[in-house]
């Protein structure tokens, strides 16, 4: 094991896979100049010249590049600036690249990975912060992925390389810096497997991207209470790991979905809805959800602590529900 | 680049199934075979077959919502391409795409594409996998003169210039964008006056003149191989159909159309082409329709015959079957 800092994880696990696999290459603004505005692509183009395209500022081209690429046999490491630029390029992600496997009937295939940094890291106001998951998860041929580790983030950044279909790979600039032990040697999270962060019996927290250590935190505090909570982190939100969820649920028989994004119409609701269905007989309480208020990201820090949910409301939900 | 009289006639076949396929695609549209709509590239054959005729197997083509020429001429079979627009499990992609949608990934023609200007993002990407394979294949986008106007254009452009890519963008400029003239809506008269923005050749032609076409495609698709980078060639040309299927057309008159097929119709031109140069017989001409012909109503009779996709075919291709990591 070696602690190492997610944006290192995220680096580790490119220049591995680059290492192995001379389709793979990284295409984006700033990536070579600059390493890329959280460093995860930094040594690239010494390591492998040739290999890293810096772009004009052009999602919309970037992403079409990459598809084509993609299409072709290639394995594009696609970066966009920050999240909220995707909206640029929304064609290219819903119509080109998600869609071409099934309008092509199995022909084609779309191999591509596109890194979102995304949330609230410096503040940076309402175009720089979204988060956004849903939308993506609404796609069919899209998968997306919500590493909250530095092991989860190099191990499923691995997977989502080598994966034959289109992922969106959503990384919290927040947790950029947050360190944590990686595995040593080759280490890969398959996509689509749910993790059990900490085991527990009265209440099971579903927690998405920084969710996760907000739900630990607040996992410590509600020891005091005597609650004994469970904390399953999804990892990736489409596919999504019900079997691992339900059954967590169905043995607390409690669920609180906590996630940064807005919860109306969120994937917290998606999770929420599904656990619903699925597991209405074994719940001794309603479904709870954590998330933001339905508002566009404030600049204020004032403003911001009332909008990203912090684990003092991880800890008033689960108590809410446990009364 | 000179055109051989053999190539004349490949092209001259290739024009008379594009035609063939569309007409009877029509006429299966109105037997209420042929379902959803077509976008006719009737009178536009020459851009297709000119361009194409200069590719090999292995390069690449990417087309539009009007794209059936693109798919013959790059050699797709007509009895699959009839099936998909009939929407039977033996159509090139299972019938899951449809007329907008047809695609051969064995012939890298990889698909007409529904939304405009769509093509020209991922044609440049295509390109850039042949550079870092270090392959010799060129990679040719069709659009229209409608799709010029999208950011994508610029987007695309600009880069496949700034690596030098094996690329040629051909647009297919026909004068309107859907209902609208393009004089209404566009402050550039010629798309290849608008390469210069990005320091690449732009080239004009007449795109009812397969031989203009074929040469000045010779040379984009030459320059392009030959690590020379990309070249916008655009085709002026006409389509004899309305926008698609039920187009009133009211934005244009019928002598204007009627001035098209009478005089400026890319067959009748290559016939003359090549009967001036003894090319072509009266009897080889009338053998190659009765060919083209027997094959179209062939693939009318496939995609008749041809069984409807089974219910679970409804989830297929989606993503990959098996989520393994390699
Ligand atoms: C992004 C987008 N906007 C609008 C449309 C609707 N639409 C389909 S074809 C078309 C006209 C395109 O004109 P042009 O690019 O010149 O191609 P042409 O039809 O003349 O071959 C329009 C507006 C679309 N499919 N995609
Ligand atoms: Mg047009």
């Amino acid at each position: 094991m070696k602690t190492m800092a997610f944006n290192e994880a995220l680096r580790e696990g490119l220049h591995e896979e680059m290492a192995r696999d001379d389709s793979i290459f990284v295409i984006g603004e700033d990536v070579i100049t600059h390493g890329g505005p959280y460093k995860v692509t930094e040594g690239v183009a010494e390591r492998f010249p040739g290999r890293i395209f810096e772009t004009p500022i052009a999602e919309a081209g970037i992403v079409g590049v990459g598809v084509g690429a993609a299409l072709a046999g290639m394995r594009p490491v696609v970066e966009l600036m920050y999240l909220d630029f995707v909206t640029c390029a929304m064609d290219e992600v819903v119509n080109q690249a998600a869609k071409m496997r099934y309008m092509s009937g199995g022909q084609g295939s779309v191999p591509m990975v596109i890194r979102l940094p995304c949330g609230v890291g410096r503040l940076l106001a309402a175009q720089h912060s979204q988060i956004m998951e849903s939308w993506f998860m609404h796609v069919p041929g899209l998968q997306v992925v919500v590493p909250s580790t530095p092991a989860d983030a190099k191990g499923l950044f691995k997977s989502a390389i080598r994966s034959p279909d289109p992922v969106m790979f959503f990384e919290y600039k927040r947790i950029y810096t947050s360190k944590g032990e990686v595995p040593d040697g080759e280490h890969l999270v398959p996509i689509g497997l749910a993790d059990i962060k900490r085991e527990g019996e009265d209440a099971t927290i579903i927690a998405v991207g920084p969710m996760v250590e907000k739900s630990l935190e607040a996992a410590i505090t509600l020891e005091d209470d005597g609650y004994d909570v469970e904390v399953v982190d999804p990892r990736s939100l489409s596919p999504l790991d019900t079997d691992t969820i339900c059954s967590s649920v169905r043995k607390t028989g409690r669920a609180i979905v906590c996630g940064e994004d807005s919860a109306f119409a969120g994937a917290v609701s998606e999770i929420a809805a599904m656990i619903g269905e699925n597991c209405f007989h074994d719940l001794k309480a309603p479904v709870a959800r954590v998330g933001s208020p339905h508002v566009p990201m404030p600049f204020s820090a004032e403003l911001v602590k009332h909008v990203v949910p912090s684990s003092e409301s991880v800890v008033s939900a689960v108590q809410a529900v446990m009364n | 680049m000179d055109l051989s009289a053999e190539v004349c006639l490949k092209i001259y076949t290739d024009m008379w199934r594009i035609r063939l396929f569309e007409e009877e695609a029509d006429r299966q549209t109105n037997l209420g075979n042929v379902v959803g709509t077509l976008h006719m590239y009737c009178g536009e054959e020459a851009v297709a077959t000119g361009v194409c005729a200069n590719l090999r197997d292995d390069d690449y083509v990417l087309g539009t919502h009007r794209s059936h020429g693109h798919c013959l001429a790059k050699g797709a079979k007509s009895d699959r391409m009839m099936a998909e627009l009939w929407g039977k499990a033996t159509g090139t992609c299972k019938g899951k795409g449809g007329s907008m949608h047809v695609a051969d990934f064995s012939l890298n023609m990889l698909g007409a594409n529904g939304i405009v200007g769509a093509g020209i993002g991922p044609t440049t990407g295509t390109a850039l996998a042949s550079k870092l394979r270090g392959t010799d294949q060129v990679s040719v986008c069709f659009f229209g003169d409608g799709a010029a106007a999208r950011g994508t254009f610029h987007e695309a452009i600009a880069m496949g210039s700034l690596w030098t890519l094996p690329v040629v963008y051909v647009c297919e400029n026909n004068g309107y964008q859907q209902w609208v003239p393009r004089e209404n809506v566009a402050v550039v008269d010629s798309v290849a006056d608008m390469a210069a923005s990005y320091s690449i050749p732009g080239v004009s032609v007449d795109g009812q003149d397969v031989v203009e076409v074929y040469e000045a495609a010779g040379e984009a698709v030459k320059r392009a191989r030959e690590g020379g980078g990309p070249t916008l060639l655009e085709a002026r040309t006409y389509r004899f159909y309305g926008h698609s299927l039920g187009d009133e057309q009211q934005y244009r008159s019928s002598e204007e159309v009627d001035e098209w097929k009478e005089n400026r119709d890319p067959i009748k031109l290559l016939a003359q082409f090549m009967r001036d140069r003894d090319w072509l017989s009266e009897k080889q001409d009338q053998t190659i329709q009765a060919e083209a012909n027997a094959e179209i109503n062939a693939a009318t009779r496939f995609a008749e015959e041809s069984p409807w996709p089974s219910a679970d075919e409804v989830a297929t291709d989606v993503v990959a079957p098996i989520q393994e990591v390699a």
